[in-house]
């Protein structure tokens, strides 16, 4: 009694987590056109969508997209960690408020006043616009992540660093970087995700020249679901999986 | 013989409007083992980080064998740390830790390989080379740190408080282990400590300091035999202060009243004259329990009893209230010598063993003092 009903519950919740993702993945492979009746084993849906050409055109945007956006707002969102970290300086509050303010303000207000502003300054929408706004919603997680490993930073390591002879740039380089790492690496991922999914603001700030695979997906599903929807989310779940145990990879390997 | 090796003179350092240092003058010598004592928030860390550069002065100066290190970045000064929690590179092999300082001057490999291998030697962690720090324990990890702080062979090594977080038998073994050391390698120590035990057992020479001000600089007897003032004289070990009025003063002598008693003794080195009140201190062990009905000595009775293995510590309250610790060895004639609580007794000491001061304009009662760690 005492076993069986915990257990259950636990079940329960597991299904409800998963579920959804393992019909995905099994109908990603079935022969039949309805999303609801098997037909049969088959890859079918795997090829016709790596011969939908605006799909993968989207897939490969969307993927650079991700990757630019992830690295340019962890370089300047660990300076700017550093920063707050290491300095005192006028508006250090401010400037730390407003990083949760950009965190916790609605997307689609963040969206309006990103295109409000890119109109006013007569930026193009595409790349360089999608670009900038994605960066402007990864910088907080990435600087709050980065600000939680320095906080747990013993002070004294840059200065034994300096002790033994090494110069500012060569401490950060030799030892204030690699310390700080697995943060770096956590961020890069946080950011990599978040730009990879998001829907909101890239439909607001995406234009006709840079087609990116979340809107691709919504336009596709809004005129009816197609089987090919679920062979793209089987990949994307075993891209992201690889990318799971790829950053617990490093993470373990950093920490011996 | 003795050569000033640093010379640190009026320093004076600030932080937010509190004065940590004002304007202290200290003179170093080479090849020492010089330790800096006081109570937390005495300026003992500050002072030390201003020697290593962490912290640059507000005032005065810091010269190293002639060549003034006021301003110079630390990675330029010829002196390595060894810091409190020991601040070993986290994701370094034990090697690359101790190489560290090494790979900075751009040594050649072989070298490099060479020296570490030797400090590790040094420290008996020859086989801990290709660990990491979070692999060895906390006094493995003491000596990693000081072997990275010694392999390149600074002129003077800072000591930061470097056995406070080892436990009590580790700290002693540690203590034995940087006095030889100290003695193979010949560099002079700077060490900080607030454990004053630590300070007279190690040092040649004891720095007391308080609110940023040195209050006596002596060998570790001076300081324990003959305290400068009160401060050091309550700071460094147990310290019994009986109040003294001088009856008269003689050419070599004065007659003090304690308690009743008229004691001739030792005429001191400040200005006495009768009338004056002073401080006759005694430290526990110099205190003679008596029996009760012998003559000479203060009547009071046993409050409390400790053994201590070696000795046999006693609390003793006399008739006025004052409380007097005594610290007696035991004798082979009568190993079971003990008191009852609250057996009366008689105080006294030997002549020439108590240590006079004068009273303290500003004294402040009773000071408390951080307990040793």
């Amino acid at each position: 009694m005492t076993k069986w009903l915990p257990r259950t519950y636990l079940t329960l919740v597991y299904l409800l987590l998963y579920v959804p993702i393992v019909v995905l993945v099994v109908f990603s492979f079935n022969e039949s056109r309805t999303g609801y009746a098997w037909g049969g084993l088959s890859l079918r849906w795997y090829e016709s969508l790596f011969n939908n050409r605006a799909m993968v055109t989207a897939m490969w945007n969307s993927l650079w997209l991700a990757l630019s956006a992830a690295t340019v707002s962890t370089v300047i969102g660990a300076l700017t960690a550093l920063a707050l970290h290491r300095y005192r300086f006028r508006g250090k509050k401010l400037l730390n408020g407003m990083l949760f303010v950009v965190m916790m303000s609605p997307e689609i207000v963040l969206a309006i006043s990103l295109l409000a502003l890119f109109l006013l300054v007569g930026l193009q929408l595409g790349y360089v616009s999608l670009l900038l706004a994605h960066v402007t919603f990864c910088l907080p997680f990435v600087v709050i992540t980065v600000m939680a490993r320095l906080s747990g930073f013993d002070e004294s390591l840059p200065e034994a660093a300096r002790d033994l002879g090494a110069s500012d740039f060569t401490m950060t380089r030799t030892v204030l970087i690699p310390v700080i790492m697995p943060a770096l690496l956590a961020g890069w991922l946080l950011g990599f995700t978040l730009s990879l999914d998001d829907v909101v603001v890239s439909t607001f700030v995406s234009g006709p020249s840079y087609e990116i695979l979340p809107l691709r997906i919504y336009s596709m599903v809004r005129v009816g679901l197609k089987p090919e929807v679920n062979a793209l989310g089987t990949l994307l779940l075993v891209f992201s999986l690889v990318m799971l145990m790829l950053s617990q990879w490093i993470l373990i390997r950093s920490k011996r | 013989m003795k050569q000033t090796l640093l010379s640190l003179s009026n320093l004076s350092k600030q932080f937010g409007g509190k004065t940590v240092l004002d304007g202290l003058d200290l003179e170093i010598y080479d090849g020492e083992f010089i330790t800096l004592l006081g109570p937390s928030g005495c300026g003992k860390t500050t002072l030390l980080r201003l020697m290593a550069g962490f912290e640059h002065p507000d005032e005065g100066t810091i010269t190293l064998a002639g060549e003034n290190l006021t301003h110079t970045a630390p990675e330029n000064r010829p002196l390595n740390t060894v810091f409190q929690h020991y601040a070993l590179f986290p994701h370094m092999s034990v090697f690359d830790n101790v190489a560290y300082g090494l790979k900075m001057e751009k040594r050649p490999k072989d070298e490099i390989r060479q020296r570490v291998d030797e400090a590790l030697a040094m420290v008996q962690l020859q086989d801990f080379a290709r660990r990491k720090p979070h692999q060895l324990s906390g006094g493995q990890q003491q000596r990693v740190a000081i072997a990275r702080a010694v392999v390149k062979r600074p002129r003077l090594l800072l000591l930061d408080e470097p056995l406070s977080a080892l436990d009590y038998k580790l700290r002693r073994t540690m203590q034995v282990e940087l006095k030889r050391l100290q003695r193979e390698l010949g560099i002079t120590f700077v060490f900080v400590t607030h454990d004053q035990e630590e300070a007279l057992s190690m040092s040649d020479r004891v720095v007391v300091l308080k609110d940023g001000l040195v209050q006596q600089l002596g060998t570790p007897r001076e300081v324990y035999e003959r305290p400068a003032n009160l401060f050091t004289a309550r700071f460094v070990g147990e310290t019994n202060f009986f109040p003294g009025t001088v009856e008269s003063v003689q050419d070599g002598s004065i007659t003090v009243d304690v308690f009743g008693l008229k004691r001739t003794l030792r005429r001191p080195d400040f200005p006495v004259q009768a009338e004056q009140s002073l401080h006759v201190l005694l430290r526990p062990e110099d205190i003679r329990v008596l029996d009760p009905d012998d003559e000479n000595g203060v009547a009071g009775k046993i409050v409390e009893r400790n053994y201590k293995g070696s000795t046999l510590d006693s609390v003793i309250h006399l008739a006025d209230g004052t409380e007097v610790l005594a610290s007696e060895f035991f004798d082979e004639d009568d190993p079971a010598f003990d008191y009852r609580l609250g057996e009366p007794v008689k105080v006294s000491w030997v002549d020439g063993w108590e240590w006079l001061l004068p009273e303290e304009a500003s004294q402040r009662s009773e000071e408390e003092l951080p307990a040793d760690a």
